[in-house]
């Protein structure tokens, strides 16, 4: 019977959630009111992280004011979206751009379409109109086709999108340019009027669409960028209060362009580099902050020779090379580790406590982390771990054991997916500390010598046979 | 014979007096502290232990400072494979570990088939530091085990000159093996192997034993046994061991030196270290049932019967009756000890010799009978280049500290030229084993050295004296002042004294100039990565081996099956992560052979062979481009030669053109189509190695190859690393039928 019970509350609770969000939705949908009257996207398809940068010109057409302006993605790219800004643009002469909050917001529309409210400086009142900037940025999306490519052939992908712009409101006017690669163009979908111009694919102008409307393309041309895609990134940060931070960051790094094919000839690919191995790559950069030194690069089973690492007074820039050129779907692991200066990167807040300041994402430029972690490894003895990231991650404590830790340095460790450079940006980590912990290790030492010393001038002093020696 | 060395010590000790006397004594609170003389004797003598300790460690650090903290070779790389294991997943697991990653498809058993000394030792070590809170990585722990061990050898030498000479020998001995270059050739960083911690093993088993010889203690017989247990688990020389104490008690009971000291000291190390040994699961029974160890066992019998007629001589007191009684027992034993082995060997219960131990008392029968033996470099006579590269002039102070040692017979010094003497053979016998002749060259040599700056110093000394001390004090020792006297019936002996200490101390700074270049110049490369110089006098580093094993470990599928020539299996385990299908641990020689008779085959036959293999990719080693001698093109013949000795189809002479093994066009039509051949010239012919040379020209054999137009039917190439060193091949899936 008491289940039964339960089970009664449960559905009256459901029913009730049910009502609420038809409530909310019925409020979220409710505003037809708001219109479009001029889109433009571009979308940037030179390498394999996309970047697309929407500006909407917004009209409050209905009566009453409207907070904030829907964003709709398809599913499919929502789950590849890595990362949504919106901006607003105020001004006439001087534009200045004001951040905008962007929040997910449920439900889901028509065909699974996911959409994300931006919060609009001030409401829009009856009649008003506004601009947005919106920058949104797309990973994993391009499709190698073929799938397989054999060393000579050039890699060719697939880029899937609509022609015009999915939004829950009428648009008069949009256009949408698309910035490829190369001329190499193998096919594009032609919706009137579409055009190719050099580099540049156009889409538009089109005008008054309907809400919801999709109209599906498809454009296959010729990408020879660097697919380098981390798979998965773990960078350890240890704070020493004796005057360094130390970092090691362990790559998953994988060529997630077209699959090599096939023989792979050293013949061929050191004797006609242009063209063999169009897609491959063996170099990447790494920038690192300034005054860096002690680099290593190296992987589990030993040091990689091939590195080079210039240092001037703004940055380091770190030269790499896998042990072998990544063709399509090959894989290297790897290691990278140094230390910096700790007065860069650790400063003590007013109230007494210190923070770490320092960048999030991956130093490797033009590639995308699938799984970043960071373990910030706080001295031993330090309390009250508290984290300021510029996005939302998530985070727990670990604890880790390094040299004559006794009781072992509290770990902040910070997780996010889908992470492009865009994502470094500075986190702080707060914490609490009292100075007199940095003396424990030393302190350890010197009474291990000194106890050590005590026991062999003591062995050498007392004697301990039992019974004494006949010729003494 | 316990004599000589507690007399020994006493002479040090007014003769270090002296200075202190001679010292201005004017400052009262200065003596106070002042060091009493046997202070000031074990303050020295410790620092000194304590710079050879560290001295021993650093010399061997060349290779960490060159190239990196690494893992040499080809057998350490088996070695940190297996520690790495052990850490992981604990000592039971490894026991039981059945590695199916090797000698595919037969796997193997790797808790039945290694010594575990080495790994257990790390482990150890690592288990320790990690408790102590020194978070270091195992394989730091692996590269400085051997220089770690290496610097305790030099303890052990210290105590064994002590014992067998004086502590000054013993400081000498200490100081003359850190830096023996036989000894660092196997004790670099990085280094991996049994030998490092064997050595140590064995000296100390060694000293132990004639510790307990001299004293008759039940106790070092003990721990000799132990020694000896650590020995047995660390490397199969110890087989060195269990046959030079036997032959030495033997020596004693023949030289008449029979004592109640040798009877304790090696009944209780023979018996207890049998036990021991039998712990060690790659040995077991060997001890009872294999013909290497029944000296050992006839020793212990042989002793048993002295000891009976020894009672029974107390007992009877006619000289006659006893005469008769020896004679009947001795012959009674005889008869029985060769009964019962002649049953034993022809029942199969003892095991004949194996041919690794017939090979070292005839140099000449693995040649002929066993070609995977012959063909490591290692096994090979040593010429006598090599001992004047590993020793130096310790070569000649050898034969000088075996004068010494004869000239002062007791236990010690007996053991210790039989040692010197049966190793000296062997380390003729096979490269290798240079090894296991230094210790005891190096405790030979401080001998002499020891001896002859000993003598010459006194000689000075009680001169000086002399002239200095002629009025009051008359403490000298009556044999210094009868030397004085002698002194002056030779006018320049001073001088000749002064001439021949210079001249010790000139050999001596050469030896230690000698044994640092040869560490840094000839046994500090890794041999895994490759250094050369460039045309600017640059260092230029072929990487390839680890580029291809890296390769193989990302971009293979997990369950591939790699073939390659038996010399890289342990690597491609260790570092590619793959299976093999040979690998370093030859135990089983027709498993090679298959290997080597499909290289030496045509393509197709190969395909089939590899096929039966189940083989995913081959992996050769070619030296073309960069001049790389060791690679698989000169190996070749050995493969021809391991394989022909199980499958008649290969036959040597198809692969020579009148006894000439050659590439070039004029090599024989067999060769040029031979897998081997064809996989490491594969599109060779059209890379341009050297500027004004053909394309296709061999830097490492310095021709120009024969066939340049190599077509693949059943593989194709799946990688070759930048310098073509290393080149992997991807066998083909047959072919649909339909």
């Amino acid at each position: 019977m008491a289940s039964s019970q339960v089970w009664q509350r449960d559905a009256l609770a459901l029913s009730l959630i049910v009502v609420l969000t038809l409530l909310r939705s019925s409020v979220a949908l409710s505003q037809p009111d708001l219109q479009i009257v001029d889109a433009e996207r571009r979308i940037d398809l030179t390498s394999h992280i996309i970047k697309v940068f929407l500006t909407l010109k917004v009209k409050n057409t209905g009566t009453s004011s409207a907070s904030q302006v829907l964003l709709a993605f398809p599913p499919y790219q929502v789950d590849n979206l890595a990362l949504l800004k919106a901006a607003a643009s105020v001004g006439k002469k001087k534009k200045k751009y004001p951040s905008l909050d962007v929040n997910p917001k449920f439900p889901d529309g028509p065909n699974g379409t996911k959409y994300f409210a931006i919060d609009l400086l001030k409401p829009l009142g009856s009649g008003e109109s506004s601009t947005v900037e919106i920058l949104y940025i797309l990973t994993h999306l391009l499709e190698p086709f073929p799938a397989e490519i054999s060393q000579s052939e050039h890699q060719l992908v697939y880029f899937r999108d609509s022609a015009v712009i999915l939004s829950p409101y009428h648009i008069n006017q949009q256009t949408t340019f698309l910035k490829l690669p190369s001329r190499e163009v193998e096919s594009y979908t032609i919706i009137e009027p579409t055009k190719l111009a050099g580099l540049e694919l156009k889409y538009g102008p089109y005008e008054d669409r309907v809400p919801h409307s999709f109209s599906p393309i498809i454009v296959h041309f010729e990408n020879d960028n660097h697919f380098a895609v981390v798979e998965e990134l773990v960078r350890e940060v240890e704070i020493s209060h004796w005057g360094s931070v130390q970092v090691t960051e362990h790559y998953k790094l994988a060529h997630a362009g077209a699959r090599h094919k096939g023989v792979f000839s050293r013949l061929e690919y050191q004797g006609r580099p242009s063209a063999s191995g169009a897609s491959s790559f063996q170099q990447l950069l790494a920038r690192l902050p300034p005054k860096v030194h002690s680099v290593y690069f190296r992987d589990n089973i030993g040091n990689i020779s091939s590195s080079h690492l210039r240092v001037d007074s703004r940055k380091s820039e770190l030269e790499i090379e896998p042990r072998y050129p990544l063709f399509g779907g090959w894989k290297a692991t790897f290691i990278i580790g140094y230390k910096l200066p700790l007065e860069d990167f650790l400063y003590e807040s007013p109230d007494g406590r210190r923070y770490l300041n320092f960048t999030f994402g991956c130093p490797l430029i033009e590639t995308s982390v699938d799984k970043l972690t960071i373990k910030v490894s706080l001295p031993e003895g330090s309390k009250d771990p508290s984290l300021v990231a510029p996005f939302p991650v998530k985070q727990h404590l670990e604890t880790s054991y390094s040299y004559l830790d006794v009781v072992g340095r509290t770990v902040v460790v910070l997780q996010k997916e889908n992470v492009v450079p865009d994502h470094n940006l500075p986190f702080q980590v707060y914490y609490k500390f009292n100075p007199i912990f940095m003396l424990a290790e030393p302190l350890m030492l010197v009474s291990t010598f000194f106890l050590l010393f005590a026991a062999c001038i003591a062995y050498l002093h007392i004697d301990l046979s039992i019974r004494k020696d006949k010729t003494s | 014979m316990n004599g000589p060395k507690a007399q020994e010590s006493n002479p040090s000790k007014p003769a270090s007096k002296n200075p202190d006397l001679l010292l201005p004594t004017s400052n009262f609170s200065l003596k106070t502290l002042k060091l009493k003389t046997k202070q000031q004797e074990l303050l020295i003598r410790v620092s000194i232990l304590c710079l050879v300790y560290v001295l021993a460690f650093i010399t061997r650090l060349f290779s960490v400072l060159r190239y990196e903290s690494m893992i040499h070779e080809f057998d350490p790389y088996f070695n940190y494979r297996t520690t790495l294991f052990l850490t992981e997943k604990g000592f039971y697991e490894f026991w039981n570990w059945f590695d199916s990653e090797s000698w595919y498809p037969l796997g193997r058993i790797i808790g039945g088939t290694l010594y575990p000394g080495l790994m257990v030792t790390a482990a150890l070590i690592y288990w320790t530091l990690r408790f102590l809170r020194f978070m270091v990585h195992i394989r730091e722990v692996c590269v400085l085990t051997a220089p770690f061990f290496a610097s305790n050898t030099t303890l052990v030498a210290y105590f064994f000159g002590k014992e067998i000479w004086d502590s000054g020998a013993g400081l000498v001995a200490a100081a003359l093996i850190a830096i023996c270059p036989g000894y660092i050739s196997r004790s670099v960083a990085g280094s991996y192997d049994n030998e490092g911690v064997a050595i140590f093993a064995l000296l100390l088993t060694f000293y132990l034993f004639v510790r307990a010889v001299n004293t008759g203690s039940l106790a070092w017989a003990l721990a000799s046994a132990f020694g000896y247990f650590y020995m047995v688990s660390a490397w199969g020389g110890y087989v060195f061991i269990i046959n030079l104490i036997p032959l030495y008690v033997l020596v004693l009971l023949i030289t008449g030196r029979y004592s109640m000291r040798l009877y304790v000291a090696y009944n209780c190390m023979y018996v207890l270290g049998m036990l021991l040994a039998m712990q060690i699961r790659f040995v077991g029974f060997q001890h009872v049932q294999s013909g290497e160890h029944m000296a050992a066992m006839g020793v212990f019998f042989l002793i048993q019967v002295f000891y009976f007629l020894n009672w029974v001589k107390h007992l009877l007191s006619d000289a006659k009756l006893f005469e008769i009684f020896l004679r009947i027992t001795v012959t009674g034993a005889v008869g029985l000890g060769a009964i019962a082995l002649g049953v034993g060997s022809a029942s199969g219960y003892i095991s004949p010799w194996t041919g690794r131990f017939y090979s070292l008392l005839d140099p000449t029968y693995a040649k002929d009978h066993i070609p995977i033996i012959a063909s490591v470099s290692e096994h090979q006579p040593t010429a006598w280049s090599s001992f004047m590269f590993d020793f130096h002039f310790l070569l000649f102070l050898f034969p000088a500290g075996l004068y010494f040692c004869f000239k002062r017979l007791s236990d010690a010094t007996i053991f210790i030229v039989m040692y010197g003497l049966t190793s000296m053979y062997f380390a003729g016998v096979m490269v290798r084993l240079i090894l296991v002749a230094t210790p005891a060259v190096c405790l030979i040599s401080a001998i002499a050295t020891s001896a002859t700056i000993k003598n010459l110093t006194s000689l000075l000394k009680s001169k000086s004296k002399v002239t200095l001390s002629g009025s009051s004090r008359g403490s000298a020792s009556s044999k210094a002042s009868s030397k004085a006297l002698l002194d002056y019936s030779l006018p320049f002996q001073k001088n000749a004294a002064i001439a021949l200490l210079v001249g010790a101390f000139y050999l001596l700074s050469r030896y230690v100039t000698h044994c640092t270049w040869v560490t840094s110049e000839a046994y500090s490369s890794p041999s895994i990565v490759l250094a050369a110089r460039g045309a600017h006098g640059n260092r230029v580093i072929f990487d390839d081996y680890r580029e291809a094993y890296f390769w193989l470990r990302q971009n293979t599928p997990p369950d591939s099956k790699v073939m390659s020539w038996w010399d890289y299996g342990y690597q491609i385990t260790a570092m590619g992560n793959r299976t093999v299908i040979v690998d370093n641990n030859t135990w089983n020689n027709t498993h090679i052979a298959t290997v080597g008779r499909a290289m030496a085959s045509y393509e197709d036959e190969a395909y089939e062979i590899m096929q039966s293999l189940d083989v995913d990719y081959v992996l050769v080693v070619f030296g073309g481009v960069t001049g790389y001698s060791s690679d698989d093109i000169n190996k070749f013949l050995w493969m021809v030669r391991i394989g022909g000795g199980v499958f008649p189809v290969i036959k040597e002479p198809d692969y020579l053109v009148n006894g000439e093994y050659r590439v070039d066009k004029g090599a024989s039509p067999k060769l040029l189509n031979c897998l081997m051949y064809k996989l490491c010239y594969y599109r060779f012919g059209e890379l341009r190695t050297e500027y004004g040379k053909p394309p296709g020209y061999d830097r490492a054999r310095s021709v120009e190859i024969g066939n340049k137009d190599i077509k693949l039917e059943y593989l194709e190439e799946a990688f070759t690393t930048s310098n073509w060193i290393v080149r992997i091949y991807k066998v083909k899936p047959p072919n649909n039928r339909w």
